[in-house]
Order: C-alpha cells, then sequence, then structure tokens
C-alpha cells in the first residue's frame, strides 16, 4: 500500500511541477506576440527585396558573367547547411524538428559522394549535432534568441560571404523552423547561394520590353544587395524561427501543465482511497478488539 | 495613365510609408534624382541622404536613409532602406554622441573589415546630422 507521506510529497511536487510550467506559457506567449509582430513587421521587406532580386537575377539571366554569389560558382561539391535552433529547450519538437531535417539532408548529400558542412545557430542544434557530426561544424552563433536586431543577421549574413569567398563551399541553404500557425511550424529549406534559385515566387515584373536602367551599373548594385539580400535571408529565418519556438514552446507548455493537472486528480484520487482504506482498517481493528472483551 | 507614384519605403524592421505621391526625390548613387509618373525602369543604390515625397505643392515626407536600394518601375516606386527615420524624428544629441563614438572606433579599426564598416557609420552618422540640421 502506497505510503501516505509519499503521496502527499508527490502531489505538491507535481504542483509545484505544474506552477512552473504554467508560468512559462503565460511568459512564452507574451513574447509569441512580440515576435510575430516583428516577424510580420519584416516581411514586407524581405518581399519586395525578393521581387528586386527577380529583376536583377531576369537581367542577368543566361549571362556568363553573373557575380557568383548569385548564380553560385558553378560547383556543389561542398555544401554548407545553416542550422537555425533555440538557445533553450523545452519547447517540445521545435529544435528536433530541425536537427532531424537536417540530418536526412547530410545523410543523402554524403550518398552522393558531397561534403558536408554546419553551422549552427543556437545552442541546441550545436548540441544535438556535435555527437553525430562534431567534425563538420565550422562555427556556432549563440545568443540570438535575446533581442534580435538586424544587424546581428547582417552579421551571420557577412560571415557566410566571406567562407563563400574564401572558398569553404559551394552551395549554402538555411533550415529553420517556419512559423505558421501557433499550433503549426513547418521545418523549410531556403536556398541562400546561389541566390538565384530562391522559389519565393519572386517573379520579374513585365516591362512590356523595356530594359532597366542601372545605376551606377549592375554590377555595383549586385556588388552592394547581394550582401544585403544574405543578411535580409537570414533575419527573415531567425524571426520566424524565434516566433515558432515561442509557440512551440507554448504549446508544450500547455501540454505539460495540462498533464501535470491529470497527474494531480490522480494522485488525489490514490492519496483519499488510501487515507480511507487505514482508517477502514483502523475502525475495524478497534471493533474486533472491543468484540473480543 | 496614373497621374502619381505609388512610393513604398520599408527598412528589415517594418514598412514606413506606402502611399500615392506626386514625386519622389531620392539620392542616388550616382547622385539625386526626381521620380515622376510614368518614369523609365530603374534600379539604383541609395548614398545615405534625404528622400523628400512631394505631394501637390508640398513636401509631405523628409525621410532620412542611412543607404539602401530603389526600384522604379512605370506605376511604382520601392526604397528597401537600410535603416531611415523621418527627418522630425532625429535625435540630433543622439547622432552626435553616436558619431563621436563611431570616429573613435574608426581610429582604432584593426582589420580592413572592421574599418570599412566604420568608415561607412562615420559617413552615415555624418550624413544623418547634416540632415537634422538642414531641418
Amino acid at each position: 500500500m502506497a505510503n501516505l507521506k509519499a503521496l502527499r510529497i508527490r502531489i505538491n511536487s507535481v504542483r509545484s511541477t505544474r506552477k512552473i510550467t504554467s508560468a512559462m506559457k503565460m511568459v512564452a506567449a507574451a513574447k509569441l506576440r512580440r515576435a510575430q509582430e516583428s516577424a510580420e513587421a519584416a516581411r514586407p521587406y524581405a518581399e519586395r527585396m525578393a521581387r528586386m532580386m527577380g529583376s536583377l537575377a531576369s537581367a542577368f539571366a543566361g549571362r556568363e558573367d553573373a557575380p557568383q554569389l548569385l548564380a553560385g560558382n558553378g560547383k556543389d561539391q561542398v555544401h554548407l547547411l545553416v542550422v537555425v535552433t533555440s538557445d533553450r529547450g523545452l519547447c517540445g519538437s521545435f529544435n528536433v524538428g530541425v536537427v532531424r531535417a537536417a540530418r536526412v539532408r547530410i545523410a543523402e548529400l554524403r550518398d552522393q559522394g558531397k561534403e558536408v558542412k554546419l553551422l549552427c545557430l543556437g545552442r541546441k542544434g550545436r548540441d544535438m549535432m556535435r555527437r553525430d557530426f562534431g567534425s563538420m561544424i565550422i562555427d556556432t552563433v549563440l545568443g540570438l534568441d535575446k533581442r534580435l536586431s538586424y544587424q546581428m543577421a547582417a552579421d551571420v549574413g557577412v560571415k557566410v560571404s566571406e567562407l563563400f569567398e574564401a572558398g569553404e563551399f559551394d552551395v549554402c541553404s538555411v533550415v529553420y523552423n517556419r512559423f505558421q500557425s501557433v499550433m503549426t511550424q513547418v521545418v523549410s529549406w531556403q536556398s541562400l547561394i546561389p541566390a538565384m534559385a530562391d522559389d519565393d515566387g519572386a517573379e520579374a515584373p513585365d516591362l512590356g520590353g523595356a530594359v532597366y536602367i542601372f545605376e551606377p551599373d549592375e554590377f555595383e548594385i549586385l556588388d552592394n544587395l547581394l550582401p544585403q539580400n544574405m543578411g535580409v535571408q537570414v533575419y527573415r529565418s531567425l524571426l520566424e524561427s524565434q516566433a515558432s519556438e515561442h509557440a512551440a514552446r507554448m504549446t508544450a507548455m500547455d501540454n505539460a501543465s495540462r498533464n501535470a493537472g491529470d497527474m494531480i486528480d490522480r494522485l488525489n484520487t490514490l492519496y483519499n482511497r488510501t487515507r480511507q482504506a487505514a482508517i477502514t482498517t483502523e475502525i475495524t481493528e478497534i471493533v474486533s478488539g472491543a468484540e473480543a472483551l | 495613365m496614373a497621374d502619381k507614384v505609388n512610393f513604398e519605403l520599408v527598412s528589415p524592421e517594418r514598412l514606413l510609408v506606402s502611399d500615392a505621391f506626386d514625386m519622389v526625390v531620392i539620392p542616388g548613387g550616382d547622385g539625386e534624382f526626381g521620380v515622376l509618373p510614368d518614369h523609365a525602369p530603374l534600379i539604383s543604390t541609395i548614398r545615405p541622404g534625404i528622400i523628400d515625397v512631394h505631394d501637390g505643392a508640398s513636401i509631405a515626407h523628409r525621410i532620412f536613409v542611412g543607404g539602401g536600394f530603389v526600384e522604379v518601375l512605370p506605376d511604382r516606386c520601392t526604397v528597401l532602406a537600410e535603416d531611415a527615420v523621418m527627418v522630425t524624428d532625429i535625435d540630433r544629441a543622439q547622432v552626435e554622441a553616436d558619431l563621436a563614438e563611431a570616429e573613435l572606433t574608426l581610429r582604432d579599426a584593426e582589420s580592413d573589415h572592421d574599418r570599412r564598416r566604420a568608415e561607412g557609420n562615420v559617413a552615415r552618422l555624418g550624413a544623418m546630422l547634416e540632415a537634422s540640421r538642414a531641418n
């Protein structure tokens, strides 16, 4: 028979766990609202940037002298995967999903005889990847989940372009959680280099045969625009990932609180039954003792 | 034919302006230019400076931009600004402090990369200060 004192302690411990999870849920909800707002506010820029990239790409279509950041360097031997995860856990399958997608991709690429390198944004991703692919991680950026500014993302973008120029890799893509709704976050891939492989519906506008004027000239614009575009893409995936993280945590903590509630109910029933059984036994003992006299 | 330009100004953080105006004057990489309706398609860089948005006889907005790009199509004009502030919102004391700091960083810059970035910062803040004085 379960010990009454042990049960009481158990119930109290589950209660305090529930307090923590429901507090975390509320914090996540508040943060989610902010993250969602900034993710939505950043969308117009990214969309228009994609449109402008589309216009420029169409101007360069079929030309041999297109910059490498735009069209790639013609090889695809070494792949760089940028894995966007959170620094903190307790958010359900948020990080696991991204890491699983990355693992599948790595296995595919390896089967094709390609080399893979990893850039981890966020501590959880690094920790999960380190065991199996430790030697492939070339860099990790932490602390991106505090107050995310465009500058931080731009720095990551600069890092990626520098690695590309140093010939460290040929193709780069990002894997992150795209925020769809509070209940669903979708693991998505986005190509960073070459930038042309973008399929966000960046369609060139119909100019009716007219040709763009470029000032100063198209190369100078691309020189400035491509790194900028990289920063924007990274910024966008970080924002989406952040909103997803809070949503995932909110859902996970909501479930945890509910489970804790169920468990408290069950334990309480058990506690009451046990107590009643003890009382009944005692009474039986007294009654049979009195009868024996 | 449209008699107004659909002008949009977006920064990475948010959409600042989106409306139709008569004319927009933009500090392009090769010099200032005005955009009227039915402008030829154009893509240009922007150097730090002020974008003037004209509506009727008056200037509807004066916006400082720290650099970026502009795409002009016959019916619209889209500015992608790296950072953008309404000229009236510039806090001059803050900018002066930032500028002093940026100049210090520039002097102490060690790598080429740092120096380039610091130079960009000084130029941007200098232009911002100028913009706030002109106002």
